[in-house]
């Protein structure tokens, strides 16, 4: 919900990114997020813990434990470091979905990629073509389930850029925990809507998308990278 | 041994082999339900390494079905006689392996109750769904191919079914090595070569599979193969393990020159531990090197054949090993330029250990098709027919 203010004590409330449950996603919105890595701080995690709260994942980090959403340390050549966070990057031409043999791996109107846990076999073909390692096998039985976001064992699952929150015209969880921490380093927006903030600040500042190099046109770009 | 005493002996030996094979393959299904009903934790995959072993085992044998079928279509669309009288072995020997190869990768999968759903949901983008046809195609064109073979009034369509099952095949293989060109991500695939590779593998492979059974299948009735055809079937082994040589040696080295792989290539070759010890020692030096100074010396005997036949398939199980779990066990490059690290195994060399359900799982696999050949040959005639008059006297005595 995204919210302008008109005068002191008079604020305008944008409702137009909720939808109706029987309102299908439009094409016309191309959801995105945007990470400043300026911001970013390398012993936060907070992004990471919101994630795994709002969707029921594990907070163990093993092997076989599913990971929506993690912080990668970069070191270069000098020896400074940095920490970015990664998740699906919700790609426009996703390698995951053209792999996918049931179709189960799909891009929404909006270019959210989501797997359809219905028709998913649990090849992890989609697993072996993601340049970004986004995805994650459910390894074992899954207790603890949210009702908004059902998982199943045997089924590959990756971040939905919290599509049940978006819906309601809410934002995902790793943004909303991002910004309560006071850093705001990862932005959530409508790529296509030339007054989002998001598209104002991809146009303005030079921006970074990950393996550019495989021309995937992620929706997910970084700042200061 | 009078001819009712070898009868008895043949029925018993039988009986075995399919108990054998029954239980393995028994214990291979075992195996995938307890990776169904408590998950992959059970086996060594996660989510760095997420096909091993039974990959391993389900590629060696797709790959293998379709190069059996070869000698089937040299003697088919060829019209070359020795390899003619082969043609129904063949065939069989190619639905015996696709189906052990389809067994492990089906119930490999994280859903495998779901694979009706494979069957009624296609993204005809993905490599893997046509090969869903392809694949079931090939037992219905193999299945009619036999039938024209075995059927005296279908004779005359032998020929253009079996050109059908040629180019079905060639599709097919290149189907199985797209699965690997197609993938843009890793540095170990998304190269066409791997096309014509994986189509020289199934050569060579189905075709010591071939040598193998033939070889166990003539000694098991007490005869032995012509000289001539012997010949042929050596040199025809060579030829492809030095065409997949050829290969797999123009791959490491187009990959190694593109400085951006150097490093993964001096991983896979050079200092990765298992990886370069099972490419130098298992596929090169005795799945090679070994084969080829034995289907070459002079004088080599069948037992020289099988030998090198058996090797070569060594050979392709450490090839395939390193193929596909050494190309995952080196991390994806996302930040080119950084050293990375992160709970999810970024920057690091992933470690997988194969684990009893997963290597049973693949065992099972070979056991189906271990079952489908022993029991085909016996409810039908597969034994190659034209050798019968050439060596009768080494038929057991009292036959």
């Amino acid at each position: 919900m995204a919210g302008v203010t008109l005068a002191p004590g008079v604020t305008l409330f944008d409702l137009a990114h909720g939808r109706a449950p029987d309102e299908p996603a439009s094409s016309k919105v191309r959801w995105g997020m945007l990470v400043d890595l300026n911001r970013c701080a390398s012993d936060c995690d907070a992004c990471v813990t919101a994630c795994d709260r709002e969707n029921g994942l594990p907070s163990e980090k093993t092997a076989t434990s599913a990971q929506w959403i993690r912080k990668v340390e970069l070191k270069d050549l000098r020896g400074a470091t940095r920490s970015v966070p990664v998740m699906c990057q919700h790609c426009a031409d996703p390698p995951c979905v053209d792999v996918c043999p049931t179709g189960a791996s799909f891009k929404r109107a909006d270019g959210i990629v989501l797997v359809d846990r219905h028709t998913c076999i649990g090849c992890r073909y989609c697993m072996m073509a993601c340049p970004y390692k986004a995805r994650s096998f459910v390894h074992e039985p899954v207790t603890g389930q949210r009702p908004e976001v059902p998982r199943g064992k045997g089924c590959v699952e990756s971040c939905t850029l919290c599509v049940h929150r978006i819906d309601r015209g809410g934002i995902p969880a790793c943004v909303e925990a991002c910004e309560a921490t006071g850093h705001e380093a990862i932005l959530f927006g409508d790529l296509n809507d030339p007054h989002s903030e998001i598209a104002k600040r991809v146009a303005t500042y030079p921006t970074t998308a990950l393996r550019a190099d495989l021309k995937l046109d992620p929706g997910v770009r970084y700042q200061g990278l | 041994m009078s001819r009712a005493a070898f009868s008895r002996f043949e029925t018993r030996g039988y009986w075995l082999l399919v108990l054998v094979g029954g239980a393995v393959a028994l214990a291979g299904f075992l195996a995938a339900h307890a990776m169904e009903t408590e998950g992959h934790v059970i086996t060594g995959m996660d989510n760095q390494v997420v096909w091993g072993m039974p990959h391993v085992f389900a590629i060696f044998m797709i790959v293998a079905a379709s190069g059996v079928l070869n000698v089937a279509s040299v003697g088919s669309v060829f019209g070359h006689a020795v390899y003619k009288a082969r043609a129904p072995l063949s065939g069989l020997l190619c639905i015996a392996l696709l189906a052990g190869g389809l067994f492990v990768l089906m119930l490999d999968l994280g859903r495998p109750e779901r694979v009706v759903v494979a069957a009624t949901h296609y993204n005809f983008r993905s490599v893997f769904a046509w090969n869903v046809f392809l694949y079931s195609g090939m037992f219905a064109i193999v299945a009619v191919y036999l039938w024209t073979l075995m059927e005296r009034r279908l004779a005359p369509w032998s020929k253009p079914v079996g050109i059908a099952a040629f180019v079905w095949r060639i599709v097919l293989t290149s189907g199985t090595g797209s699965i690997f060109a197609f993938l843009v991500a890793r540095q170990a695939y998304g190269t066409a070569l791997l096309i014509p590779l994986f189509l020289a593998m199934s050569f060579a492979w189905g075709l010591a599979v071939f040598l193998v059974v033939q070889a166990t299948m003539y000694a098991w009735n007490g005869l032995s193969l012509p000289a001539e055809a012997a010949r042929r079937m050596r040199h025809l082994l060579a030829l492809f393990v030095v065409t997949v040589g050829f290969l797999v040696a123009a791959c490491h080295l187009v990959n190694g020159y593109f400085a951006k792989n150097l490093a993964f290539e001096r991983f896979i070759l050079v200092d990765g531990g298992v990886y370069p010890a099972l490419f130098w020692a298992v596929y090169v030096v005795a799945g090679s090197v070994v084969p080829l100074a034995l289907l070459w010396r002079s004088g080599a005997t069948t037992r020289d054949t099988v030998a090198a036949a058996l090797l070569v398939i060594a050979g392709a199980f450490a090839l395939l090993y390193v193929f596909i779990v050494g190309g995952q066990a080196w991390p994806l490059e996302i930040f080119p330029g950084y050293r990375t690290s992160s709970t999810f195994g970024d920057g690091a060399i992933a470690h997988y250990a194969p684990r009893g359900p997963e290597i049973l799982l693949g065992f099972g696999g070979l056991a189906v098709a271990f079952l489908v050949t022993v029991v085909g040959v016996r409810v039908l005639r597969f034994l190659p027919q034209d050798d019968f008059p050439v060596a009768p006297s080494t038929a057991p005595a009292g036959r």
